[in-house]
């Protein structure tokens, strides 16, 4: 069965059908995470575990264990799930490999303490189904992410991979595949929601002897990981994927852009790609329909800008990733002045599903003109971290509080941030309104990539706002004045309200400053940039006036505001605080409580780091 | 007696030997257009950082000026001037880990290697970088050495994080 060729539509069936056949036999099924989250909590070591005692309780006709790309719930890694019942086990370490081996694949009884214990309801959830954070999702472009084993082709076509390259090229053609997109409603999930299928007919239509096809991989967002899921977790659908766009646009040469700070992602990737090319699945003549297509990996170099796509057809060519000018658009003129269309990965993932299970199936999930799912990417405060694939139309409040289980310790939900350094900062208020393409943009956010950051109340929004800011400062690629300049200007006035040096008239300043950028900017870096800032001047305009007229951080996160003091319960008076106190601000008597005397402090924090007992607050 | 060179996180050899390497390298990409980001990348696992030197030859055997080379080279992040240290720390500083403490941690190793984020150790063992965002945002704060990602980083682990690298593994 190794090394298959495949020349035709009928020989993938026959080894879809083959390795089925083979899966089939098997009692169990273990999903073991081989996400990048699993793999730095040592998954490795958790598989081999559970491999030998598969194999030393003589297990190995019966169970069938397969390392696949990220589950989702990265807060419980490393994690697996064992089918056919899709019972959940997390924390898992090589002992409780053994003892799941033992007690489930053997003696057939769930493992209970090592289940998914939900706090909320106090009690042990072993199967998916009943844990919210999976109960919810809908998976398509994740179809394949915790399912399939991503090192193995066969595995990937007894999963309907590349079926949808074979119906493409053998029965929809150019024309129809396009008019599927249009009609599935797909945009783009890269952040600019940009109609994919529209993309693509204007690439078919552009007149060209030479054109290329690029998946944007340089998933810069901070905050983001769910391209960085897709590539390592199910690369064939990538792949698929650009060989359908190239067919369909009229390019035999592909590119994918992937960022160097996921070597993961390049390793698995470009294995896929060498498997694929040795099944005959890239190359010449694929599927016996007379298509010649190949794909190039190009690795980025630590660039934020790149992710904008003429700065990434620039990176590409090998040159500084400086953006251009539009118009001309990519699909009139891009790499080396061909026609050249860009699709992000997510977006790409979900294009063979639409193929195989029609626009309409695609179409009924979601709201308004936002159709289908959005994979998003929970972190922050928040208790289940990870990754999760929704419909488009579910509320913040479903998300945070349902699926991601809320705050962690308990604390009070203060904001979320949605779409990087180029979207923006909701409230409370904003719970229960829609997640979708408009929603999002109405209230000052966007969907941006979909990293959702969640905060609780020791978080100060004027703090988060100079984080971006300093972000996309130290990104801009200086290539136009309002980015360069702009940015930098905003950042300072935010350093000077965050170091208790700011007065009202900074924050007019500042929003003024933060619209003229957004409006002259060159590329989508310098015109979203001001987002962090205006959402939060918008909404936690209170948290800002604190700072510059009471000269105070409600969150106690500027350092500069801070009001140190010392408690005189827990102070022992041991005096290493004021031994270390640069200002010589602290006074008092041997073993009796000391003091802080703030008209001499300068807030450094030192007699903090020094004292032993927790008794400086601020 | 042959003199090994000092850039501890590119290849072993003299002088010499690196820069012919190099060479080679770059002029097997000679009619490949658009291929500059990627020998540097190639050049620099060899030569460990990207001296005027080596961007000299890069640019003499790919037909470049030396302009080009040099504005590309100062572009990128991952592109270093000066000699790298055997290992490189990252700690990211992404808004997930960012929220969850990232800040704590960077202070920590300043602390502990006696140098700034952006510096390299004096034995030559780290060069200690700041991460835009490493994509483990599930389990910030997070921190790599050369490709290992450890997630959930507290700064009393930091020690123990460290110091099989020292003795040059993991």
């Amino acid at each position: 069965m190794r090394n298959a060729i495949i020349k035709s539509p009928s020989d993938l069936a026959a080894l879809r059908d083959a390795i089925r056949t083979q899966a089939s036999t098997y009692k169990f099924t273990v999903y073991i995470c081989g996400g990048a989250g699993c793999v730095s909590s040592r998954c490795d070591k958790v598989a081999e575990a559970l491999r030998a005692a598969v194999d030393s309780a003589g297990l190995s006709n019966d169970v069938r264990l397969v390392v696949t790309g990220c589950i989702g719930l990265c807060a419980h890694g490393p994690c697996m799930v064992v089918d056919p019942d899709g019972v959940f086990y997390g924390d898992l370490t090589p002992e409780k490999a053994w003892s799941i081996a033992d007690r489930h694949l053997r003696g057939g009884e769930l493992v209970q303490e090592l289940c998914y214990f939900d706090t909320d309801r106090g009690e042990y959830l072993p199967y998916m189904k009943d844990i919210g954070f999976f109960s919810e999702q809908v998976k398509i472009a994740l179809r394949n992410c915790g399912r399939v084993d991503f090192s193995s082709l066969e595995d990937v076509v007894a999963h309907d991979g590349y079926f949808a390259l074979a119906k493409v090229l053998t029965d929809l053609g150019r024309e129809r595949t396009a008019q599927e997109l249009i009609d599935a409603g797909l945009r783009g999930r890269g952040g600019a929601g940009f109609p994919t299928g529209v993309k693509w007919q204007s690439g078919m239509n552009q007149p060209g002897d030479q054109k290329y096809i690029i998946c944007n991989a340089d998933e810069g967002d901070p905050g983001a990981f769910m391209d960085r899921s897709v590539l390592e977790g199910d690369p064939h659908s990538v792949i698929e994927a650009l060989a359908i766009g190239g067919y369909v646009i009229g390019a035999n040469k592909g590119y994918v852009y992937v960022r160097a700070e996921y070597p993961l992602a390049v390793d698995r990737l470009g294995k896929a790609l060498d498997d694929a090319r040795a099944a005959g699945l890239l190359g010449s003549d694929i599927l016996g329909a007379g298509f010649d297509f190949d794909i190039e990996i190009r690795i980025g170099a630590g660039a934020f800008v790149c992710g904008e796509e003429t700065a990434l057809i620039n990176s590409i060519e090998g040159k500084r990733g400086e953006p251009r000018q539009k118009p001309p658009f990519p699909f009139q003129s891009g790499l080396w002045g061909c026609p050249t269309i860009i699709n992000n990965v997510e977006t790409l993932a979900n294009v063979p599903a639409i193929i195989l299970n029609g626009a309409g199936w695609f179409a009924s999930y979601g709201v308004g003109k936002s159709r289908g799912t959005k994979v998003f990417a929970l972190a922050g405060d928040i208790v289940n971290s990870g990754i999760i694939e929704i419909p488009m139309g579910m509320t913040l409040r479903t998300i945070i509080f349902g699926m991601g289980g809320g705050m962690k310790g308990g604390r009070a939900f203060k904001a979320v941030q949605s779409g990087g350094p180029s979207g923006g900062c909701l409230t409370v208020a904003h719970l229960d309104v829609s997640v979708d393409y408009e929603s999002l943009s109405a209230m000052g956010a966007i969907m941006g990539s979909g990293g959702l950051i969640a905060m609780d109340e020791n978080t100060c929004l004027v703090d988060t706002a100079r984080f971006f800011m300093e972000f996309v400062q130290d990104e801009s690629c200086g290539h136009c004045v309002p980015c360069r300049s702009g940015t930098k200007r905003m950042l300072e006035l935010l350093l000077k309200i965050t170091s208790g040096r700011g007065a009202p008239e900074d924050l007019e300043e500042l929003q003024e400053l933060a619209v003229i950028v957004g409006q002259t900017a060159m590329c989508g870096l310098g015109q979203t940039a001001p987002n962090p800032v205006l959402t939060t001047l918008r909404y936690f305009k209170d948290e800002y006036l604190a700072h510059v007229v009471d000269k105070q951080c409600p969150a106690h996160v500027c350092k500069a505001l801070r009001i140190y003091a010392i408690d005189p319960d827990k102070c022992r008076g041991c005096a290493a605080c004021a031994a270390k106190c640069p200002a010589g601000a602290i006074s008092g008597v041997i073993r009796q409580p000391h003091s802080i005397n703030t008209d001499k402090c300068v807030k450094c924090g030192v007699c903090s780091d020094a004292c032993k007992f927790d008794a400086v607050v601020c | 007696m042959k003199t090994t060179v000092n850039h501890v996180s590119g290849c072993t050899g003299t002088e010499e030997e690196l820069l012919q390497r190099v060479r080679q390298l770059a002029s097997g990409y000679k009619d490949k257009e658009g291929s500059l980001i990627q020998v540097l990348h190639m050049v620099q696992s060899v030569y460990g950082y990207l001296p005027l030197t080596v961007q000299q030859i890069v640019a003499e055997e790919l037909g470049l000026p030396l302009s080009t080379v040099a504005g590309v080279v100062s572009f990128y992040s991952f592109f270093a001037t000066t000699p790298r240290g055997r290992h490189t720390i990252r700690v990211c500083m992404g808004t997930a880990c960012y929220v969850r403490g990232g800040v704590s941690i960077v202070e920590s190793l300043e602390k502990q290697l006696g140098i700034q984020a952006g510096g390299t150790t004096a034995d030559g063992v780290f060069t200690f970088e700041i991460a835009r965002c490493i994509g483990s945002c599930g389990l910030a704060p997070a921190m790599t050495i050369d490709d290992t990602v450890y997630p959930e980083v507290k700064a009393a682990d930091l020690p123990s994080i460290l110091e099989p690298w020292y003795c040059g593994g993991k």
